[in-house]
């Protein structure tokens, strides 16, 4: 059952295309994460879904309800953080939970259950001006607040976004927690590393969904053969390869660098040791890997940046 | 040669401690990560290298300058660029670079060569007359770094230079920032993407105001028993 239904959507700025042929559907109970770089489309997409912004073409359903028709029904059942800080600094955390449960109509008590994992670690702050709690405190007041009346839809755009990655795995163990009371999650980010735990991913790039799919099949959809190299010598070694002539990707990882072959791949691996060799890189380990989605990812960009070049 | 000297630098807000009593050195052509977690006091102590804050006790030399009475000397010797503030907008790409040129006075008839310079090794050239709100991010950045190179600083600050962009742009970033270092501009980064740690000669984990930890990646990984820098950051950031 899918609590969003999004068909050929469409969305212009004057003459930027900022959306092109979006569809996808949101399941009941579902973490779906949009994967992007700022200015891929994800703001405008979320602006559409909270019945902000009103789209070109397409068809957008939410709980059934149609999103041009009854935008004012839609707006009581989803929760909505977003991309732009949405609190109020002069007010207190408390007060600003208030305000939020006071729009929606609805009382504290009522759900604070449900938010009591996340209110919990602000109780003691709960008489501090948001405009001066950390990031990652403001994030988790702002979840709280995009909740405290219950919706079954909550659109989550770049909630870790200048988040550190502590209370990033903080607050992605929070919305595991959201998902099990049925709450459907819609989530944006800018950060490869955290879409592993949404249960599928659509990539946006240049206003186009250019994969959606599961984590795992994502990497099993992986084309190349992926090896990854231990150097000191990195950023030299990446300048060296600007010359390299063969069909493979390369860009460093953390202190390895990650190559992938495409064609022939025993023959270039020998190919390439050489050239090592020859350049005298020291190396420490030279070996096959399995993808994570990061590389995935950037194998899918390179593949579309191509295909419209 | 130390182009940052650091000396048991604090700076309290009231009762709060921001920054509490932190020393370090970074060489000349080094890449310093300066890593921590919302809160930990990164921010205020850049500011304060940067000449904007004044601490409230301790000394720093930054570009051989001493941050107490030489904060205007120190403002022309280092560059700065952030995710949040870059170029502005309704500038186009030369104009946004001539504008910062020519703030940090940068002689006239060199100003061009050096944007063209510049301009040229991004590939941006025929571009060079676009509005920068019409530009993707990612080039955006790339020029904003360069843009801060322009006066030729001894040292360039780099607030989380890479958030946001994409996988591959934030990589031709950082070999932009080798390129820096290898000509001897030393580069102080602050970032929450923890591979781009490792990428870094040597890097320092800031909580609660302390200088918790610094040294090469691989040092640090050793001397923690950790495998990778996201546990050491884990380790030291859990509260």
């Amino acid at each position: 059952m899918s609590v969003i239904q999004v068909q050929n959507l469409n969305k212009s700025y004057n003459n930027l295309q900022a959306l092109t042929e979006i569809s996808f559907e949101l399941h009941k109970g579902e973490i779906f994460g949009i994967i992007g770089p700022d200015g891929a489309g994800k703001s405008t997409l979320f602006n559409i879904l909270a019945t902000l912004l009103a789209p070109d073409s397409g068809d957008v359903s939410i709980l059934g309800m149609d999103l041009n028709r009854d935008y004012k029904k839609i707006r009581k059942e989803i929760g909505y953080l977003p991309g732009t800080f949405s609190l109020y600094p002069d007010l207190t955390v408390l007060e600003n939970l208030k305000f939020f449960a006071a729009m929606y109509q609805s009382g504290i008590r009522e759900n604070l259950t449900m938010i009591m994992p996340i209110w919990r670690q602000l109780i003691p702050f709960k008489n501090r001006l948001v405009g001066k709690l950390s990031g990652g405190m403001k994030q988790k007041l702002a979840l709280c607040c995009a909740l405290i009346h219950k919706p079954h839809i909550l659109l989550l755009d770049e909630p870790t976004t200048g988040v550190d990655p502590v209370s990033r795995r903080e607050f992605w163990d929070l919305l595991a927690q959201i998902k099990s009371y049925g709450i459907s999650v819609l989530v944006s980010t800018p950060y490869m590393d955290e879409v592993t735990r949404c249960d599928r991913i659509a990539l946006l790039e240049k206003g186009r969904f250019i994969v959606i799919d599961t984590p795992p099949q994502i990497i099993k959809d992986y084309k190349g053969k992926l090896y990854a190299l231990k150097t000191t010598q990195l950023f030299y070694l990446l300048e060296l390869l600007d010359q390299y002539e063969e069909n493979c990707s390369f860009y460093p990882y953390g202190e390895y660098l990650h190559i992938s072959f495409y064609q022939d791949v025993e023959q270039a691996v020998i190919r390439f040791r050489d050239f090592l060799n020859q350049n005298q890189i020291n190396y420490n380990s030279f070996q096959e890997i399995t993808p994570i989605l990061e590389d995935c990812f950037i194998e899918l960009i390179k593949k579309n940046r191509d295909v419209h070049h | 040669m130390y182009t940052i000297e650091v000396h048991n630098l604090t700076k309290r807000f009231g009762s709060f401690t921001a920054v509490n009593n932190i020393s370090f050195q970074v060489k000349r052509g080094e890449i310093f990560g300066f890593l921590g977690a919302n809160g930990a006091g990164k921010t205020t102590a850049m500011k304060m290298m940067c000449g904007l804050l004044l601490p409230t006790s301790g000394t720093a030399r930054i570009a051989g300058y001493d941050l107490k009475t030489e904060s205007k000397q120190i403002k022309k010797e280092i560059g700065y660029m952030s995710q949040r503030f870059s170029l502005y907008d309704d500038l186009t790409i030369k104009e946004n670079m001539t504008l910062f040129g020519t703030i940090y006075k940068v002689p006239k008839q060199e100003l061009n060569e050096r944007i063209e310079g510049h301009l040229t090794e991004l590939n941006l050239m025929k571009h060079k007359d676009q509005l920068v709100s019409s530009i993707p991010l990612g080039w955006k950045q790339k020029l904003a770094f360069s843009t801060a190179l322009l006066h030729h600083p001894k040292i360039v600050f780099l607030d989380e230079p890479t958030s946001g962009v994409d996988p591959i742009v934030r990589r031709e970033f950082w070999s932009l920032i080798y390129k820096a270092a290898a000509q001897g501009v030393t580069i102080f980064i602050t970032t929450h993407y923890m591979d781009e740690a490792s990428y870094c000669e040597r890097i320092s984990i800031m909580a609660e105001g302390d200088l918790k930890l610094i040294g090469t990646p691989t040092e640090l990984k050793i001397q923690m028993g950790v495998n990778t820098i996201d546990e050491l950051f884990t380790h030291f950031v859990n509260r």
